[in-house]
């Protein structure tokens, strides 16, 4: 299955925040898309997801997604968005519940995703017990749950500190090798954007237009041994983002 | 090794120099400023001055300091408790006010938790029935007593009635002013996983409402009792209320003083009993 954005453009009120914007996730791709601060990425993934409509283009759908997934389209968001009065395995249990999925089936679901994010033992502990990094971890294990065509993580790790950022980011890559989803991954941190994205789509500042696409071929597992080519795009990036990051700071906003 | 030893050897020199450069002036430790501003829990500093507070009234009374016109003995208040009990009549009167109160609040807060959802979620109701509540609710509703009588009889159904409105208005405000609160992400991430909209009020919206709707019980569970013995007052035969009315009526003020403290200890098991279900409803909270 694939995942195509078919020129969109789209404004709040006179505020232009995205302009004729196509890509695509293909099976098993990790596309990251980066840009300064208010270039409309959060929007890009509202639109992919079907959670906000573009005033013109379209996100479409390239062929039948897995049979045997219950939700296509499934989002990571920044903020977890655990609820704090379930457990870490109700968490997980609560996107499963309006499917009929049989007791035992969904319990082995749970068990399953739970041990593939590290987090089997805390299975009964509240949202408010974990750290930030775990929260995440669980957020990634209900995304996984409902195996996702195209997991949509919204800067899934940038409410983290840079140590927990570090393992997981080891974490998804290696969830990667084992499961090998696809995802649309938004973040303003290019390390992060060079370490997990097989194509790098940049943004320019608002309105958001595509401005440079870059393709890795270096496989995910492997980027970790090669510093200096990692390191070169990554700096390749930022001289290009620098000067619209600088105008973009200094941009008076009205849109949230 | 050698250079373990030289690490080791730093902080041994830093004291050192402290030690020397004490003549040169005074080492002082920096002033503790933190500090206070914390709850500690005190268990039984309360009960301590509850019983001080009723020695010393005990001492004034058979000391004739205070007057017994002014103000019977906690003796003479614990005689006539002790009274109630030796007859039955507490059970008696216990019981009548304890099925007004029990029904009128928990019909009132069925009511108004249903409305009040009504309210949150969909914006015609909001549109058409928050300007009612806002109008209704500052009302006392010991004024409306004379229309429930004449509406629901002089009987049960009137004593009822105002306690049920009494609960219903603050239990609708608080039930969609917690439901407001409800963090729109959690919303959004039920809606994004393609959860039904009856999943989404039954296990996102209410469960996020409730720490204010359990607030809002705390708050209607007092007007409940306000409300009880105001409409005990007016043709009830048993009941906290009459038992006041009638104490008061005859000057029996070591009764009027029995019952009020019926009323005290029932609003601290009202209270004690929704900390309890706040407690367990609310676990996953610090």
């Amino acid at each position: 299955m694939e995942l195509i954005l078919d020129r969109v453009s789209h404004s709040y009120g006179n505020v232009e925040v995205l302009n004729d914007i196509s890509l695509s996730v293909g099976s098993g791709e990790i596309v990251c898309i980066v840009g300064p601060s208010g270039c409309g990425k959060s929007t890009l993934l509202r639109i992919l997801g079907g959670l906000e409509k573009p005033d013109s283009g379209a996100a479409l759908i390239a062929g039948d997604p897995p049979a045997d997934s219950l939700n296509p389209l499934t989002y990571v968001f920044q903020d977890f968005a655990l609820l704090p009065w379930r457990t870490v395995e109700g968490n997980v249990s609560l996107v499963l519940e309006d499917h009929a999925i049989p007791k035992d089936r969904a319990r082995a679901i749970i068990a399953d995703v739970l041990a593939r994010t590290k987090l089997s033992e805390f299975a009964g502990a509240w949202p408010r017990q974990l750290s930030g990094g775990m929260k995440q971890r669980v957020a990634i294990a209900r995304a996984l749950s409902v195996n996702p065509a195209v997991m949509l993580m919204d800067e899934p790790l940038s409410a983290l500190d840079s140590q927990t950022r570090d393992l997981l980011m080891d974490d998804l890559v290696d969830l990667w090798g084992q499961v090998g989803f696809s995802a649309c991954y938004i973040t303003h941190n290019l390390a992060e954007a060079v370490r997990l994205g097989h194509r790098i789509v940049m943004l320019s500042r608002r309105p958001g237009r595509i401005r440079e696409i870059v393709d890795i071929d270096i496989p995910l597992n492997e980027r970790i041994n090669h510093p200096a080519e990692t390191t070169a795009i990554q700096r390749r990036l930022w001289e290009a983002m620098r000067d619209e990051a600088r105008a973009a700071d200094r941009e008076l906003s009205d849109v949230a | 090794m050698s250079l373990d030893a030289a690490d080791l050897e730093q902080p041994r020199r830093a004291t050192a120099d402290l030690q020397q450069n004490r003549h040169v002036a005074a080492v002082k430790p920096v002033p503790f400023r933190g500090g206070g501003f914390v709850h500690t829990r005190h268990r039984f500093v309360a009960l301590f001055l509850f019983v001080v507070l009723v020695i010393l009234w005990e001492i004034g009374s058979q000391t004739g300091f205070i007057s017994n016109i002014a103000l019977p003995a906690p003796s003479e208040a614990a005689g006539a408790m002790a009274d109630l009990f030796e007859t039955g009549m507490i059970w008696k009167h216990l019981s009548a006010s304890l099925y007004r109160l029990v029904i009128g609040w928990s019909v009132g807060s069925l009511i108004g938790v249903t409305v009040g959802l009504a309210v949150a979620l969909f914006s015609i109701v909001r549109a058409g029935v928050s300007p009612f509540v806002s109008a209704l609710f500052p009302i006392p509703k010991i004024a409306l007593l004379p229309l429930f009588i004449i509406w629901f009889g002089i009987g049960e159904g009137s004593k009822v009635a105002t306690i049920l409105f009494g609960v219903f208005f603050p239990t609708v405000i608080a039930t969609y002013g917690g439901v407001d609160n409800v963090d729109r992400n959690l919303i959004r991430m039920g809606q994004s996983f393609g959860l039904s909209w009856l999943s989404i009020v039954r296990k996102i919206i209410i469960p996020g409402a409730l720490p204010a709707i359990l607030s809002g019980f705390r708050i209607s569970a007092s007007i409940a009792i306000i409300l009880l013995v105001a409409a005990e007052m007016i043709g009830a035969e048993f009941g906290i209320g009459a038992y006041i009315l009638m104490a008061g009526a005859l000057f029996a003020t070591d009764q009027l003083i029995a019952g009020v403290a019926m009323l005290s200890v029932l609003g601290l098991t009202v209270g004690w009993l929704i900390s309890r279900a706040e407690r367990w409803l609310l676990r996953w909270r610090a």
